[in-house]
């Protein structure tokens, strides 16, 4: 829990490494590196370099838009901004959700969270644990993958895809639908479209088995490098459904220390501004929040799939369940704190969203036509939800005439920003310092940040045609070393 | 026997006193338009019923056919003026579709999907307009307004009220409300007014209702502007 390496005591004069963009991750970032003449780390920083304002633009704009503005910032797990925002939306309108309606709603999450990990495990970060952080970058990404290993690349499409079906099922569309409104949902699924789901879900689940199994293997192999790759202790933060089971959808805020100790527990996430604070940096666009009760110094934490298998008590689908209770006598019965074991962590949640949208499909109340309900209204409205990078947060008020005056969103990558930078430290600490620079090592850091799956609020990118430049300049200015990765995977001196 | 007028090479029949958008649209012939509805008065404001009359071009929507006038309409001088018109009224206004609840219900997006718009193609102004949602039921966005007039004739003519009507000139024609305030709410606008029901686009919208109905249910997911005007459409 230390800030080590976050700013260097005496800056003038060190040399300065800039890895701009971080490839094979949502969005734009970039991460600086402060080195000496003998190539020691100084200073590492994860910086965000985006800037987006939509707490400001809807202001002014009716609340019933919301959920279907805000789903804008992203293009990966647009549902969660979508439902954070109708759950936010329920309290306003001071509706309790239909059986029908809740159910909808957690089928399309799980289809969301389902398509998003099959997304990251196999597009984003499988061409590291299969080929190698620092193996030949021309093959190092999902083209590769489908080359080496076809099956598995396979199976990563046709999870996503199957993800994907499930939202357009539910929402109208794949990406930006407008199935989740205030009060409910605006379409139920019929017979057809049920039994099209149904059709393919047991391989879904079989391929989802695959997957766990696939991490579990590459993990375990080197358990001590993955072990120690990037490795620090943290809190840990996320929803739990009232008997401490996993719950995606809807729970209460748990928290819990690095040795496992409960901070809180069952929040009621409506007042989590007494829990939670937020620290603004002046080097980064994104703020870092940290739990109140133990200081900005103590209290960060992590959410998203780790912070989620370790604090829950248990799986309520069996064969997750059963991957849990491995996963956590590997970690000798206590909470896991690696790094890379977040991908262990999301293939165990992509089992549980299989399993879930399984016994889903087989209830009735999908089929229903109860799809509305509407209370009494209110100015004030917060929706938390798990999505598929951590637990999501939004909090609006609204005036008299039912416009939005103020907005809060505390997106799931924002609460982990100090845990990834703590990850780039300690990989850099571990894997760069005093060490000659390379396209691989300097890989290792984007290894650890794509660990956290982090979705820098941008739904632009191009697997593995991201163009990379390193330079690295000397005390005086001047260029010493330069590496440049082209768009087509090439690499110049 | 009855009189004819010819559109696009095709014969088109006529009743004394129709204009030869009447008659177009009574014979199945699709000419785009905005600003009209047949239910009311022709404005010919939107100018994008722009027809070539014997050599001339006339708004269709306020010109009588007269027998034997040779109109061109659907030819690609006049497309290429319709889609030039239609994104100046796009980058005039706000008009963010992603996220506007009439998307599917709009009019002047489907006429841009009829009329093959890609893009905006001009800068946008961007310009500054408040919503003003001070009724109890009824939501004005001037963000989404396109001086069509609609609301304002409906208002006049159907409801007897004078609710909504055009201030200032040029690019700074604002729709206003009748009443001391300046604000919806104290005009005696009825959510059940025809001129909340006429609006083309998303500027006067029934509060509370955005996105109930899913997507690909809408009224243009499945078939265009030019099927749904003139009553064609499966066949």
């Amino acid at each position: 829990m230390t800030f080590e390496l976050e700013t260097a005591a005496n800056p003038e004069g060190l040399k300065r490494v800039v890895i701009e963009p971080v490839s094979r991750v949502e969005g734009h970032g970039k991460v600086t590196l402060l080195l000496d003449d003998d190539n020691r780390v100084h200073q590492a920083r994860f910086h965000i370099v985006e800037f987006r304002g939509f707490e400001k633009f809807i202001q002014g704009r009716p609340y019933w838009e919301v959920p279907v503005i805000v789903q804008r910032l992203c293009g990966i797990c647009p549902v969660s901004h979508n439902l954070g925002a109708a759950k936010a939306m329920d309290m306003i309108v001071g509706a309790q959700l239909t059986p029908t309606a809740e159910k909808l709603r957690r089928l399309m999450h799980l289809g969301q969270v389902l398509q998003s990990h099959a997304l990251h495990f196999y597009y984003l970060a499988s061409p590291d644990l299969l080929f190698g952080f620092d193996s030949d970058v021309a093959r190092r990404n999902i083209v590769g993958v489908a080359a080496a290993y076809p099956d598995v690349a396979r199976q990563g499409v046709s999870l996503r895809k199957y993800g994907q079906e499930v939202i357009r099922l539910t929402s109208g569309k794949r990406i930006h639908g407008t199935g989740a409104i205030p009060g409910g949902v605006n379409k139920n699924l019929s017979m057809e479209e049920r039994d099209a789901l149904l059709k393919d879900i047991d391989q879904m689940i079989a391929w989802s088995r695959d997957a766990v199994e696939l991490i579990k293997k590459i993990y375990c192999g080197q358990a001590d490098f993955h072990n120690g790759f990037g490795y620090f202790k943290s809190c840990f933060m996320s929803l739990v459904r009232d008997d401490g089971a996993l719950d995606l959808y809807h729970g209460g805020l748990r928290a819990r220390d690095e040795h496992g100790q409960t901070i809180f527990d069952h929040v009621d996430y409506s007042s989590y501004w007494d829990y939670i604070h937020e620290e603004v940096k002046s080097w980064s666009y994104m703020k870092f929040p940290f739990i109140r009760s133990r200081g900005r110094e103590e209290g960060w934490y992590r959410v998203g799939p780790l912070a989620r298998i370790n604090n829950c008590d248990f799986i309520p689908t069996p064969l997750a369940e059963t991957e849990r209770m491995t996963f956590k006598a590997f970690g000798g019965g206590s909470a896991t704190q690696s790094t890379l074991a977040y991908h262990w962590a999301r293939m165990i949640e992509m089992l549980h969203c299989a399993e879930g949208i399984q016994e889903l499909l087989h209830d009735s109340d999908l089929l229903g036509t109860d799809l509305v309900n509407r209370g009494e209204r209110a100015l004030r409205g917060v929706g938390v939800i798990e999505a598929p990078r951590g637990t999501l947060i939004h909090h609006y008020r609204i005036n008299e005439d039912e416009l939005i005056v103020r907005a809060n969103l505390i997106v799931s990558t924002t609460h982990n920003n100090q845990a990834m930078n703590e990850a780039v430290r300690q990989v850099a600490l571990q894997y760069l310092d005093g060490q000659q620079l390379t396209e691989g090592l300097l890989n290792h850091i984007e290894v650890a940040i794509r660990a956290f799956d982090p979705c820098l609020s941008c739904a632009t990118h191009a697997v593995g045609k991201m163009p990379l430049e390193v330079e690295l300049v000397d005390a005086g200015g001047k260029v010493i070393d330069r590496l440049r990765k082209n768009s087509d995977g090439r690499c110049d001196a | 026997m009855s009189k004819t007028i010819t559109i696009d090479e095709l014969a088109v029949p006529f009743k004394e006193g129709q204009t030869i958008m009447d008659a177009a649209l009574a014979a199945g012939v699709y000419i785009p338009h905005l600003c009209h509805n047949p239910e009311f008065k022709p404005h010919g404001s939107c100018k994008l019923c722009t027809v070539n009359v014997n050599g001339r071009n006339v708004a269709s929507c306020t010109l009588p056919a007269v027998e034997g006038q040779q109109v061109l309409s659907d030819i690609e001088e006049l497309n290429a003026d319709r889609l030039a018109l239609t994104q100046m009224l796009f980058v005039e206004g706000n008009h963010l579709c992603p996220a506007c609840e009439k998307t599917g219900n709009c009019q002047l997006q489907a006429v841009a999907y009829y009329l093959g718009m890609m893009s905006p193609h001009y800068n946008h102004f961007y310009p500054q307009r408040e919503a003003d949602a001070s009724h109890h039921d009824v939501m004005l966005d001037r963000n989404r307004c396109i001086y069509c007039e609609l609301c304002v004739r409906a208002s006049r003519e159907v409801d007897g009220k004078n609710v909504f009507g055009l201030s200032g000139r040029g690019i700074k024609t604002l729709l206003v409300v009748n009443s001391a305030s300046g604000l919806l709410g104290d005009t005696d606008l009825a959510v059940t007014d025809k001129a909340v029901q006429v609006c083309p686009t998303g500027a006067i919208l029934i509060k509370r209702h955005g996105y109930a109905v899913p997507i690909g249910q809408r009224v243009f997911d499945h078939i265009t502007i030019k099927d749904v005007q003139t009553g064609g459409g499966d066949e």
